[in-house]
């Protein structure tokens, strides 16, 4: 990545704090326009609250205080004027475990466009429907059962259903917090592609536990520990000769 | 190998299996190292029998390289090796080659011994220059694989600057074997069994060179082949976090 890419997400001194307990120290990094960036780092490591940070899920938690500031396509997202409804349909989520709404598969995909008021009429809505699904590699599976229940679909058919509704309200920013864990091999690759795929469109933020998905999907990756933003750097340096020690230990399954 | 380096992993297995890679990898280099000492001595004393032993050794530097091969290739796919690991196993993988081709380069020079007829002996001066080569070279070879084994950068490239000398001792044996093949015809036997040893010993300085751009590699994670030499020397000056 070189500097001309323009920048999606900017963070600079991002600290969070759970109560009294501080789980950030101070992140700053970019994200890049059209990049699949990725954070690793053990169990809280902080990863996912800073991923989190990006359209403030961390709003939903009490006792969570996030100082230090984001912006989105330079736009600070903790301005007060700005709605966060709208942040979260720029920026999606899709989360560890598969979490259909408990609604029929079109209905899933529907929702978001409609909140939004993204359709006018319901050809419109027909037309996103049908286009997340077949962005998200799922349309073909389920096109004949659109009315039947998101829920009664295979985990992987269901993560690709999140994929599609985060889709649906035509995001910038897809953040996915360990999206294949629940699934099978044949099905995380499957998201993997789709990964490689949706990068065209949108700047993916991917955090895993999965080291060797890490250096399969992403352009960056960034290596976290104890709250601290250790290392970012293109995932090949990353993977075959990592500048800081913390990360070698890290990546080679050695202690720290 | 500094344990440092390849121990510590939470998984022991993991730590014993790179720890018989590398074990593997030096015992094979001592072979080769022993089959080219032995070699030169065969061919400086004349010695038939403990030329036919090179050559026959030669199967145990292969089988060497077979065994080595797939256990680099069972760690590579049980353990995704990452960062110095990955480069471990690769500057095996790649050094076991060029080991396995310095052992073939000694029962090259074992069979010029065996071909030799036994009245057209080189002169003493020819022997002893080709002999100052052999120890060279073998020298050469040694602090290659030691250089690699403490991946140690600095020591690498100093013995990469060594080689030009030993390039610049080839071409005065290929000169005057050339010389004494145009002044008499009773030389060209001789001098081509010299030019034969010398060129099988220029190889072994090739391959040991290629070893110490794999420990530079090892030790540095950028690649050393195909430099010059301030940048080799920049590799080396850089310095880890």
């Amino acid at each position: 990545m070189t500097n001309t890419v323009p920048v999606k997400i900017s963070a600079k001194d991002v600290k969070v704090f759970y109560g009294d307990n501080q789980a950030l120290h101070g992140i700053s990094m970019d994200v890049y326009q059209n990049e699949v960036i990725s954070f690793i780092g053990p169990s809280g490591c902080g990863k996912s609250t800073f991923l989190r940070c990006m359209n403030r899920m961390n709003d939903t938690i009490e006792h969570c205080r996030v100082t230090g500031s984001i912006t989105l396509d330079g736009r600070d997202i903790h301005e007060p004027a700005l709605d966060v409804v709208q942040l979260r349909a720029q920026v999606g989520m899709v989360f560890q475990k598969p979490n259909p709404f408990p609604k029929s598969i079109y209905e899933n995909i529907a929702y978001g466009p409609r909140l939004h008021g993204l359709a006018e009429r319901k050809a419109d809505l027909d037309d996103i429907v049908e286009s997340s699904l077949r962005r998200a590699g799922l349309w073909n599976e389920v096109k004949d059962r659109l009315d039947q229940p998101g829920t009664g679909l295979s985990g992987g058919q269901q993560q690709r259903l999140c994929i599609a509704r985060s889709i649906a309200v035509s995001p910038e920013v897809i953040l996915m917090d360990e999206p294949c864990s629940a699934l099978d091999p044949i099905a995380t690759s499957i998201i993997e592609e789709l990964i490689d795929e949706l990068k065209q469109n949108f700047t993916i933020v991917i955090v895993t536990h999965n080291m060797q998905q890490a250096a399969r999907v992403s352009d960056r990756t960034a290596f976290f520990h104890l709250g601290n933003l250790i290392e970012i750097g293109n995932t090949n340096d990353v993977f075959t000769n990592p500048t800081q020690k913390r990360t070698e230990d890290y990546i080679t399954g050695r202690y720290g | 190998m500094p344990n440092s380096k390849i121990g510590g992993h939470y998984s022991q297995a993991y730590d014993d299996e790179l720890q018989q890679a590398v074990g593997r990898f030096l015992q094979m280099a001592k072979l080769a190292q022993q089959q080219l000492r032995d070699a030169m001595t065969a061919f400086t004393t004349a010695d038939l029998l403990l030329a036919k032993q090179v050559k026959q050794s030669d199967r145990q530097v292969n089988s060497f390289e077979v065994d080595i091969d797939e256990h680099c290739l069972d760690i590579l796919a049980r353990r995704q090796p990452a960062a110095t690991d990955l480069r471990l196993v690769l500057a095996i993988l790649k050094s076991v080659n060029d080991i396995e081709r310095i052992g073939d380069m000694a029962k090259r020079i074992a069979k010029a011994v065996l071909r030799a007829v036994p009245e057209s002996r080189p002169s003493a001066g020819q022997l002893d220059t080709l002999n100052q080569m052999g120890q060279d070279v073998l020298s050469m070879f040694e602090r290659a694989v030691s250089a690699f084994e403490q991946m140690d950068a600095k020591a690498a490239l100093a013995v990469l600057r060594d080689e030009k000398a030993i390039d610049s001792t080839y071409d005065d044996i290929m000169q005057s074997s050339l010389a004494s093949m145009m002044q008499d015809v009773q030389q060209i036997a001789i001098s081509l069994q010299v030019s034969q040893v010398a060129k099988s010993l220029e190889r072994v300085g090739d391959h040991s060179r290629n070893i110490c751009e794999q420990a530079i590699f090892l030790s540095k994670g950028s690649h050393a082949a195909h430099l010059s030499d301030a940048e080799l020397q920049q590799i080396v000056d850089k310095q880890r976090d």
